[in-house]
């Protein structure tokens, strides 16, 4: 139970094509992650998935049943909004509760999965509180345990951590990993953050200006970006891109290096450089280097690199690893 | 960042403002206690505070004399009548405003709210006129339909700006949730609008309660709410301070104390939401 | 058919409920349209039927002590009300009265912001103690000042004149505008506080800090950041205060009776003796559309400001 099938979905706000045409495959228990930067049409997506906005046009397949006309509460999905949308005037447990109480359950039943939901989320001992008085990271529990109880068909999510700290931010991404293993139930994970995307994804769907540019699993984006906007989106620090004499040596318009594809020396290499910013992080050192004809490149040498602003450093780039792209940003 | 504060300015300070808070609250107090007075202690000089013989005399003095409790019965009539009217009225109107809003609504709003701005002397010489052809002078009715009138751009205001607060979101969590249109009314939506309606229907009990043009213009004393009734006190032979004080404290006590309670309320609804 | 019909309408009903969780679709926008129907049509009714019948009387010689004399007479109410000698005692009164308790609410509402937002003990009762006389009756705020303090024998104002040795002042008949304002601005004092002190009060503390950093004093804090922040909050004030100052009724009515002669007299009080007192339909109805000209001037500001607000 589980799969999810777009064709030819789209949608149109008065004059604006948010999104033209949509083609997507979601498996039966894949956690799919939407990606892209804002105004991408990814969280409007996600809405008409969940029913929340009408399809232009197009039909939305839910386990092989037309779903395009059915309200949100018959498509059997859940979701996790950005805010939470908690029920502010409910406890903890009514909020959990609710859906199951919307859907008629006896009460026993219902006592028993909220506590079940609660056990599994670390909530227990904030059933009784208003969502005002807990903190984000509770608040974020709340929101999921209210979703997990109904036990949907797929979970949809909101950019859920966009209101958390970075710190909780790791920890509730792993959470939400642990639960997708757990209930192994399909996840439909809205982020304009490409680390949370390739943490978590079995899929990711780039998105950019309403249309798809590529699905994958979080490698194949990495190794083999379909153009130039996956190259650049996928991968922290991004990806150098070079044009001009360089690409044209590699009969490319084009031509992208990772930055911890790139071997650092201080006495010999292809290109000469100097160092304007050097982030030292103890693990790993990110440094911006000025080349001269190439321009700034971004460069990854892992541990300890020692260099200051203005150092002199010679970069070779690994022939293996560079992605070359024709005039109209494909991959060649 | 709460700053460590020397005691000795936090002492100046709570000085100061007491002394300032007594003095504004002084006439209200002075009235209260002035109310248990006999006739003779009310204009004692030197006037005496606290030591009088203290007499529930002229509580029952005003009763009996003049019905005051039948006056109090038109305030309570004409104020909760004419709030709960604007509320019936207002509540679709603001509703419709916050949550399905058109190019126009702005224009709308701003419109309803120049309304408010028409001096009453604009509109008193008709209202009076109609009133007196159609029967309605001195009227509870008469009052309850104008009061509703001049009120209700603030009740529309007040609950647009509450249902505006209502996260859209949380709707569509309903639905998610499966709740249907009624359950989502029930559970979610009117539980979310509740406060927002009473601190509204809190304010504008306080308005119609004090406003002191239309009842003094329009009733005489069938109908005369307490404001109406005071002012008969501003004629010489109603030179009684110890029962214009009995009188008057009966008539502010009430909505000060929902006045006390509303304060965040009123700043918000009488400014229109400008200051919150 | 008749099934159709009926959940049709249920759907309608349930949309008319609902206006809000349905998206913004053309039945939806009549739904709404509905809903707010009541509102704009009474709201319009008690617009333009008491002002277009006002500016009719206004245009006519109509007087309730002589029925059926009616006539047309143009401009003519509008002259005699303008060049009336009372009508410019009665702005005169009427601007003073306006700018009077403005200036003294205002100044003295900034003042009391100020203090209440220091740290201090009790400063919920305080607050509660300085906003009371915004909730009091007009009509019992004014008698209370007229005869508890304002009493040339028996008031204690007299009292503590006496007490100083100085002869006790008959206030309503030497100062009765100034009179009138006191009361009025006793009133409104505390509104311009509540205002400003809420406004006051959500001044970002770490700006005042950052001002501190940049070396700034109390008194360029006060001038720099705190007043700036403040402006706002102090024109709504002006603007809402003006509005219900013009039309001050009840206050003038139980103490001064706009007297003596026409000293107190305010435009507002003005047209209420000409109409109700004098009978002088037409007369008074060209004064009532000189006051609503007036009051226009100024909602016009008022409306710009919210509108403006309206949209941040």
């Amino acid at each position: 139970m589980g799969s999810i099938n777009l064709r030819n979905v789209s949608k149109v706000f008065g004059e604006a094509k948010v999104i033209p045409s949509i083609n997507l495959q979601i498996n039966e228990g894949e956690f799919v992650v939407f990606v892209g930067p804002s105004g991408c049409g990814k969280s409007t997506l996600l809405r008409l998935i969940a029913g929340l906005e009408d399809v232009s046009d197009g039909e939305i397949v839910i386990d092989g049943q037309n779903a395009t006309e059915l309200p949100p509460a018959k498509r059997g999905l859940a979701m996790v909004f950005q805010s939470y949308a908690l029920y502010p005037h409910m406890s903890v447990r009514s909020n959990i509760a609710f859906p199951l109480k919307m859907a008629g359950m006896d009460k026993g039943e219902i006592d028993r999965k909220v506590s079940d939901a609660a056990r599994v989320l670390n909530l227990t001992d904030y059933l009784e509180r208003k969502p005002r008085q807990l903190s984000g990271g509770q608040r974020q529990r709340v929101a999921i345990g209210r979703a997990i109880v109904r036990q949907p068909k797929a979970f949809l999510f909101d950019e859920p951590l966009s209101n958390l700290d970075a710190a909780l931010r790791v920890n509730m991404r792993l959470e939400i990993s642990e639960l997708h293993q757990q209930l192994k139930t399909t996840m439909i994970y809205v982020t304009h953050d490409q680390v949370e995307a390739m943490t978590m994804a079995d899929k990711i769907v780039v998105l950019n200006r309403g249309n798809i540019e590529q699905v994958g699993s979080p490698l194949e984006l990495y190794c083999k970006p379909a153009n130039l906007f996956v190259a650049g989106f996928i991968g922290s620090p991004r990806m150098n891109l070079i044009e001009g004499k360089f690409a044209e040596a590699k009969g490319a318009k084009t031509v992208g290096i990772r930055p911890e594809h790139i071997g650092l020396s201080r006495d010999s290499g292809l290109w000469e450089g100097t160092v304007t910013i050097a982030e030292h992080l103890g693990s790993d050192t990110f440094m911006h280097i000025q080349v001269q004809g190439v321009g700034t490149v971004t460069a990854r040498a892992s541990g300890e690199f020692w260099v200051r602003h203005g150092d002199r450093v010679y970069l070779t780039p690994d022939e293996t690893k560079l992605y070359r792209f024709n005039e109209k940003g494909l991959a060649l | 960042m709460a700053r460590k504060v020397s005691t000795q300015r936090k002492v100046a300070f709570t000085g100061i403002a007491w002394t300032i808070g007594f003095l504004m609250f002084f006439p209200i107090l002075w009235t209260f206690l002035t109310s248990f007075k006999s006739e003779g202690d009310a204009i004692a000089s030197p006037p005496v505070f606290l030591v009088f013989n203290w007499t529930l005399e002229n509580y029952h003095e005003v009763q009996s004399r003049s019905d005051y409790f039948g006056h109090f019965w038109n305030s309570v009539v004409i104020s909760f009548g004419s709030t709960l009217l604007g509320l019936l009225i207002a509540i679709p109107a603001a509703w419709a405003m916050a949550f399905s809003p058109t190019k126009r609504t702005k224009d709308v709003l701003m419109w309803m709210l120049s309304t408010k701005m028409m001096p009453p002397v604009g509109a008193l010489i008709p209202i009076y006129l109609i009133f007196r052809d159609g029967g309605l002078l001195d009227s509870r009715i008469g009052l309850v339909v104008v009061l509703t009138l001049i009120n209700l751009p603030i009740i529309v205001w007040m609950l647009y700006t509450y249902f505006k607060e209502i996260p859209g979101e949380i709707l569509e969590a309903a639905r998610m949730d499966g709740a249907s249109l009624m359950k989502e009314v029930i559970y979610v939506l009117t539980p979310m609008a509740v406060p927002g309606i009473a601190s509204t229907l809190l304010l504008n009990i306080i308005l119609a309660w004090n406003e002191a043009f239309w009842t003094l213009n329009l009733t005489t004393s069938n109908a005369a709410p307490l404001t109406t009734f005071i002012a008969s006190y501003s004629s010489p032979e109603g030179l009684f301070y110890a029962k214009l004080s009995a009188a008057s404290t009966m008539a502010i006590a009430p909505i000060l104390i929902l006045g006390w309670f509303s304060q965040k309320q009123l700043v918000r609804g009488l400014t229109f939401g400008a200051v919150k | 058919m008749a099934v159709r019909f009926l959940s049709a309408s249920v759907l309608y009903l349930s949309e008319y409920i609902l206006g809000a969780a349905k998206m913004a679709t053309i039945h939806t926008r009549s739904v709404a349209r509905l809903m707010m129907a009541p509102s704009v049509i009474l709201l319009f009714a008690w617009m333009i039927v008491p002002l277009g019948m006002t500016i009719y009387f206004s245009l006519l010689r109509y007087n309730l002590l002589m029925p059926g004399t009616e006539e047309f007479t143009g401009l003519l109410n509008y002259e005699f009300f303008l060049t009336d000698p009372a009508f410019f005692d009665a702005l005169k009164n009427t601007l003073l009265l306006v700018g009077g308790v403005l200036a003294i609410s205002v100044i003295g509402g900034i003042l009391m912001a100020l203090l209440l937002d220091q740290p201090m003990f009790g400063q919920g009762i305080v607050r509660i103690l300085v906003i009371a006389p915004f909730f009091i009756m007009p009509t019992v705020a004014a008698l209370v000042w007229k005869n508890m303090f304002m009493n040339p024998v028996n008031g204690l104002f007299a009292w503590l004149f006496r007490l100083f040795g100085a002869q006790p002042l008959d206030w309503l008949a030497v100062a009765p505008l100034t009179s009138v304002v006191i009361i009025v601005a006793w009133q409104w004092l505390p509104f311009a506080t509540l205002i400003l002190l809420t406004a006051l009060q959500s001044l970002d503390e770490e700006q005042k800090e950052a001002a501190e950093m940049d070396g700034a004093g109390p008194i360029s804090k006060f001038i720099y950041i705190t007043l700036p922040h403040m402006a706002r909050a102090i024109t709504v004030v002006v603007l809402i205060e003006t509005i219900f100052l013009l039309s001050v009724f009840a206050e003038i009515l139980v103490t001064t009776n706009g007297g003596p002669g026409t000293q107190s007299t305010n435009i507002t009080y003005l047209v209420y003796t000409q109409a109700l007192l004098q009978f002088d339909v037409g007369g008074a109805s060209a004064g009532g559309i000189v006051a609503v000209v007036l009051a226009n001037i100024v909602a016009i500001f008022l409306i710009r400001m919210i509108g403006k607000n309206l949209e941040a």
